[in-house]
């Protein structure tokens, strides 16, 4: 079912922010709700916003590829992504994403065994002043989560295995 | 002194609409709407001396004047799309103050006769973003936007739009080809975005801080924000301070304040009680400073800051102390420059990953002389070949990193163990 069909409402309120002549706008937003539906963005969903957008599949799958929050294939359901930019690193970001991959038994960029938890080094997150920080996206939305330790993570680590709720 | 621009610090509940407005929320909005000629709101802005907090420091009246008023529609863009390393002003503002965020872009728009608006917001700003939709619910609910407003002819819709992760998208040519739906890759310019911008309309771009400066501005008038700040640098500035202090965090202070003050007074003094050994005020973007006493007691303006080698920009202030090596400063600015080069000009998408390589393998142990020169001498190259400026900002660090601190490159200190 495509996404139009699936989310009628949406992908109408969507189209609603621009000019008729220039839907191409909506690209993002519409890449937002089919990366909802499987954690990341498949082939079909590319070619059906295409369709909706009259764009061609070439040109959504180049926006998919540029920007990083779009992801083409799965990863773990939690991607829990690192701020170890500069002003982060000065306050100890390096060493607790060491430490914090020390404890899942993972290294940066692996997801582990049980598919929960995808660990990355991000870029600046502007929340400089609370580090060590790290966002979790899943597929529903995306939530920060500042002043951290390793403790700390880990009890969310384990509430989230534990609730298996998506974060928005 | 009262907070100009993070008032929700003297007003706690100022995100609620009912608080902003007890506290004469929207009526230089209304007022402007009645009774002012757009001309004349831009006249107001131009006078007070505001200039764009984004990082270029552009007057901003001077920007909207420059509209061009044959091609229609106009368009205002706000820009959210906060990701210079360092930089988390825009942020608390939108969360904390949103309605003279808001109140800022109806008066940018009232001003240049647009009748759409869009805030491009970063992708990591998920959540605000629906924050925000939110407020720009009740502000339709309550007739402040929408159809001919306060009984006039005069609509105004404002939107939100993610970004989805791309520090490029914050230059504001990136910014309108990613609005449009393309990969956030800068244009040529000129022309401008005021005489071509979105969908080849004219269109103001402007930073969050810089719109939330405005509704007070045209509240309380030219002069009164004018008397704030310096001659050079008029009004208030936030200054997000990070690194090696005791409390980072957003400070909002009148130009001209030294660095000593924002460091010592405000932020607490350096951890350890260490003594600063390089300061980056704009950021990973910054040239770096050298500090001493001189440089300590510097004013925190425009102009003056250029005094010491360096530019103020979005004002992200970074302290580093003795503790940190600066070959290890210019790997990580390095690193975030070459992610986020977005391939489109050869010597930055080149430049970057050759000076990546370069400054790793000196980091990792390669104690080659020579490849310093190399790396000062790729950095010099890309200089003035990039369309944007982000090429540019990749190579601040560099060349005034080995230039200023040549120590760090023969000798590194590493005093922080733990943290580098």
């Amino acid at each position: 079912m495509s996404l139009l069909q699936k989310y009628p409402a949406e992908v109408k309120q969507i189209l609603s922010k621009y000019p008729a002549d220039h839907k191409q706008s909506a690209v993002m937003p519409l890449l937002y709700l089919a990366q909802r539906e499987n954690g990341y963005i498949t082939g079909s969903a590319m070619q059906d916003i295409a369709e909706t957008l009259d764009m061609t599949q070439t040109e959504v799958a180049a926006v998919v590829g540029f920007y990083t929050l779009y992801l083409d294939k799965k990863e773990g359901k939690y991607r829990m992504q690192v701020c170890t930019d500069l002003p982060c690193a000065l306050r100890g970001a390096d060493k607790f994403l060491q430490d914090l991959c020390g404890n899942l038994g993972i290294k940066v960029g692996e997801t582990t065994s049980d598919g929960l938890v995808t660990i990355e080094a991000v870029m600046c997150l502007a929340a400089c002043d609370k580090a060590p920080m790290f966002q979790i996206q899943s597929r529903d939305g995306l939530e920060y989560h500042e002043d951290m330790t390793v403790d700390k993570t880990m009890e969310l680590v384990a509430a989230l295995a534990k609730s298996g709720r998506e974060v928005a | 002194m009262a907070f100009v621009v993070l008032r929700h610090r003297d007003i706690l509940d100022i995100k609620k609409l009912e608080v902003y407005r007890q506290n004469g929320g929207f009526e230089a909005f209304q007022n402007a709407v009645k009774n002012l000629k757009p001309d004349g709101v831009t006249q107001v802005v131009k006078d007070s001396g505001l200039r764009g907090r984004g990082g270029a420091g552009f007057p901003t009246g001077m920007k909207w004047s420059f509209i061009d008023s044959k091609n229609w529609p106009h368009y205002v863009v706000a820009n959210a799309d906060e990701s210079e390393p360092g930089t988390f002003k825009d942020r608390e503002i939108m969360e904390s103050n949103p309605f003279q965020f808001l109140e800022g872009v109806a008066l940018a728009c009232y001003a240049v006769g647009a009748n759409s608006a869009y805030i491009y917001l970063r992708g990591e700003f998920w959540q605000l973003a629906g924050f925000l939709d939110e407020k720009i619910n009740e502000l339709n609910d309550a007739g402040l936007l929408g159809a001919k407003l306060f009984n006039t002819n005069y609509s105004l819709n404002i939107y939100t739009h993610l970004g989805a992760g791309a520090y490029i998208c914050g230059e504001e040519t990136a910014l309108l080809e990613s609005l449009e739906g393309k990969r956030g890759q800068p244009r040529v310019r000129p022309p401008f975005p005021p005489a071509v911008g979105l969908y080849n309309k004219p269109t103001i771009v402007n930073n969050v801080e810089t719109l939330t400066n405005v509704p007070l501005i045209i509240q309380n008038g030219a002069a009164w924000y004018k008397s704030l700040g310096t001659p050079d640098s008029a009004g208030v500035k936030v200054f997000s301070l990070s690194g090696r202090v005791r409390k980072p965090g957003n400070y909002e202070l009148p130009f001209g304040a030294t660095f000593r003050q924002l460091i010592y007074e405000h932020g607490g003094g350096v951890l350890d009680g260490r003594p600063v050994k390089a300061i980056m005020p704009a950021g990973a973007s910054s040239s770096l400073i050298l500090v001493d006493e001189k440089a300590l007691d510097t004013p925190m303006d425009y102009a003056s800051v250029r005094t010491l080698g360096s530019d103020l920009g979005s004002a992200s202030i970074i302290v580093i102390d003795d503790t940190v090596s600066i070959d290890w400063v210019i790997q990580k600015t390095i690193h975030f420059f070459k992610h986020e080069s977005c391939g489109k000009c050869t010597p930055c998408r080149e430049g970057t990953y050759w000076m990546m390589n370069i400054a790793e393998r000196a980091h990792n142990g390669r104690k080659d002389p020579a490849d310093v020169e190399l790396l000062h001498a790729v950095a010099r190259q890309m200089q003035g070949m990039c369309l944007c400026a982000l090429g540019e900002f990749a190579t601040m660090s560099v060349v005034t990193g080995i230039d200023r601190f040549p120590s760090d490159f023969k000798n590194p200190v590493n005093l922080q163990e733990k943290i580098v």
